[in-house]
């Protein structure tokens, strides 16, 4: 028995079924940091409301969001919902999953982030005339944006991994397929560590994004204006 | 222009302010001073709607800000207030700083915006500063650029809260002439300050706070010329002999 075939392992490296997984993840992962980061931040603004209620509301989908594992959130969404009439597709419920979940995460770091902007800056706006509305948009979310970008950045990468759990809903992502093809052909060593390949290739396209936006946005304007005095 | 009705203030159990009553005529310059922790900085913030309070009435400008049917935003643009610490927008220039509310809120546009940003920042000699982030300034101008961006709104009268108490004492003065400058053009005024010079100066009334109350509300002249109540007198004996 071979111990590992080469010529298999080059042939799924590059080959058309895998690399649909591929894209399957990557836009599994766009499409539920879209809807996490939508939901995320109107859970943040939730959880700073005025009125007892809405804050209750956003401390509790927190608390069950994050103190649930999101397997066990999948299987909920799509084999036992439908017991009570909802029914889901596999992507839908792997979105709705996806996203809900994250969403519990990017609140707090939104939160976290829009905290960090001192009150005065806020009543500087209010003195001024500006709205709620437009000091969150002009003053508030423009600074916090800069506290926010390292978490995110490390919940997007952690995110292109943990696509991967939607394959137990049978989400056709990279794991997914990648199982598919060992349960044909047993070549199980070389489908992981393409799999494996993959998943490190994303990464590390995304820690280089990462860095590119942390350098435009995440420094901090004293830094920037430090520099522009030279 | 400015007028505190039995103006009253709860912090929980805390009486903040006592009964308060003043007002403030059009072109009037009043300085408003007492210990820190008096309510001082509270009272001036209530004719803005920044903190709310719960017994008597404030007009300004015939408007009663303590009615939930007045429209604050639009009532905040008719005064502008400068605050102890600047809170100029770190993450945009000088001339965007001063900007912002004029496009926002007045919906200038972006030329009429930027050339009265410019015009406000000549008047407080900081004209060449424009493209500069707050960061990059000292703490004198950046007060001043403060001042220009509250006149930016064209208001009818102007708040100062403790203007140069977080200032170095070299640069008092540059923000303290910008200030007399905008008096003598006739600004409608309310400060609260420790500057006795600037009151003596400037001022046309000078109010005394203690423990929330209005202890004294008299002409700058009689204030300085005596005849206290002993409260104003431990108080201004403290400030004044050092």
């Amino acid at each position: 028995m071979q111990i590992w075939n080469w010529s298999g392992f080059f042939s799924y490296l590059i080959n058309p079924y895998i690399l649909n997984g591929v894209l399957t993840t990557i836009w599994l992962t766009v499409v539920s940091l879209i809807g996490g980061l939508v939901l995320g931040f109107v859970v943040a603004l939730m959880r700073r409301s005025n009125l007892r209620l809405v804050t209750v509301f956003a401390k509790f989908y927190i608390w069950l969001f994050r103190g649930t594992p999101l397997l066990v959130q999948l299987i909920v969404i799509y084999t036992a919902l439908p017991q009570l009439g909802i029914r889901f597709s596999v992507i839908e419920a792997a979105l709705l999953g996806l996203a809900l979940n994250e969403a519990a995460y990017l609140a707090e770091i939104i939160r976290a982030g829009i905290d960090a902007v001192p009150d005065g800056q806020s009543r500087a706006g209010r003195a001024l005339g500006m709205t709620e509305r437009s000091i969150m948009r002009h003053i508030v979310m423009p600074q916090a944006f800069k506290v926010i970008i390292p978490p995110l950045g490390n919940s997007v990468n952690g995110l292109l991994k943990t696509t991967s759990v939607t394959s137990v809903i049978s989400m056709e992502e990279l794991l997914r397929r990648t199982q598919v093809l060992i349960q044909e052909k047993f070549m199980v060593l070389e489908l992981f560590a393409v799999a494996a390949i993959y998943y490190l290739l994303l990464t590390t396209l995304w820690d280089f994004v990462q860095r590119r936006i942390e350098k435009k946005f995440g420094q901090s304007t004293q830094k920037l204006s430090l520099e522009d005095q030279r | 222009m400015i007028e505190i009705n039995q103006v009253t203030k709860w912090y929980g159990d805390y009486q903040v302010l006592k009964k308060c009553s003043t007002r403030v005529e059009k072109g009037e310059v009043v300085v408003v001073c007492g210990p820190s922790g008096s309510g001082k900085s509270t009272l001036i913030k209530c004719v803005n709607a920044l903190e709310p309070y719960q017994e008597g009435a404030i007009l300004v400008d015939g408007i009663e800000v303590g009615n939930p049917k007045t429209d604050l935003p639009d009532l905040r643009t008719r005064v502008g207030m400068v605050f102890q610490n600047f809170e100029l927008f770190p993450h945009l220039t000088i001339e965007q700083n001063i900007m912002l509310a004029q496009r926002d809120v007045l919906g200038r546009s972006s030329e009429l915006a930027r050339k009265k940003a410019k015009g406000l920042l000549d008047r407080v000699g900081l004209a060449d500063q424009a493209p500069k982030y707050p960061s990059q300034l000292s703490g004198g101008q950046q007060q001043r650029v403060a001042i220009a961006r509250a006149l930016a709104m064209d208001p009818k009268a102007m708040l100062f809260d403790e203007p140069t108490s977080a200032l170095d004492p070299e640069m008092i003065s540059e923000v303290l002439d910008v200030m007399t400058g905008l008096a003598r053009d006739g600004m409608t005024m309310m400060v609260v300050t420790h500057e006795m010079g600037f009151a003596r100066r400037v001022a046309n009334r000078v109010i005394f706070i203690d423990s929330g109350e209005i202890v004294e509300d008299c002409p700058t002249d009689e204030f300085f010329a005596g005849n206290r109540n002993p409260r104003t007198e431990s108080f201004l004996s403290k400030i004044l002999n050092h």
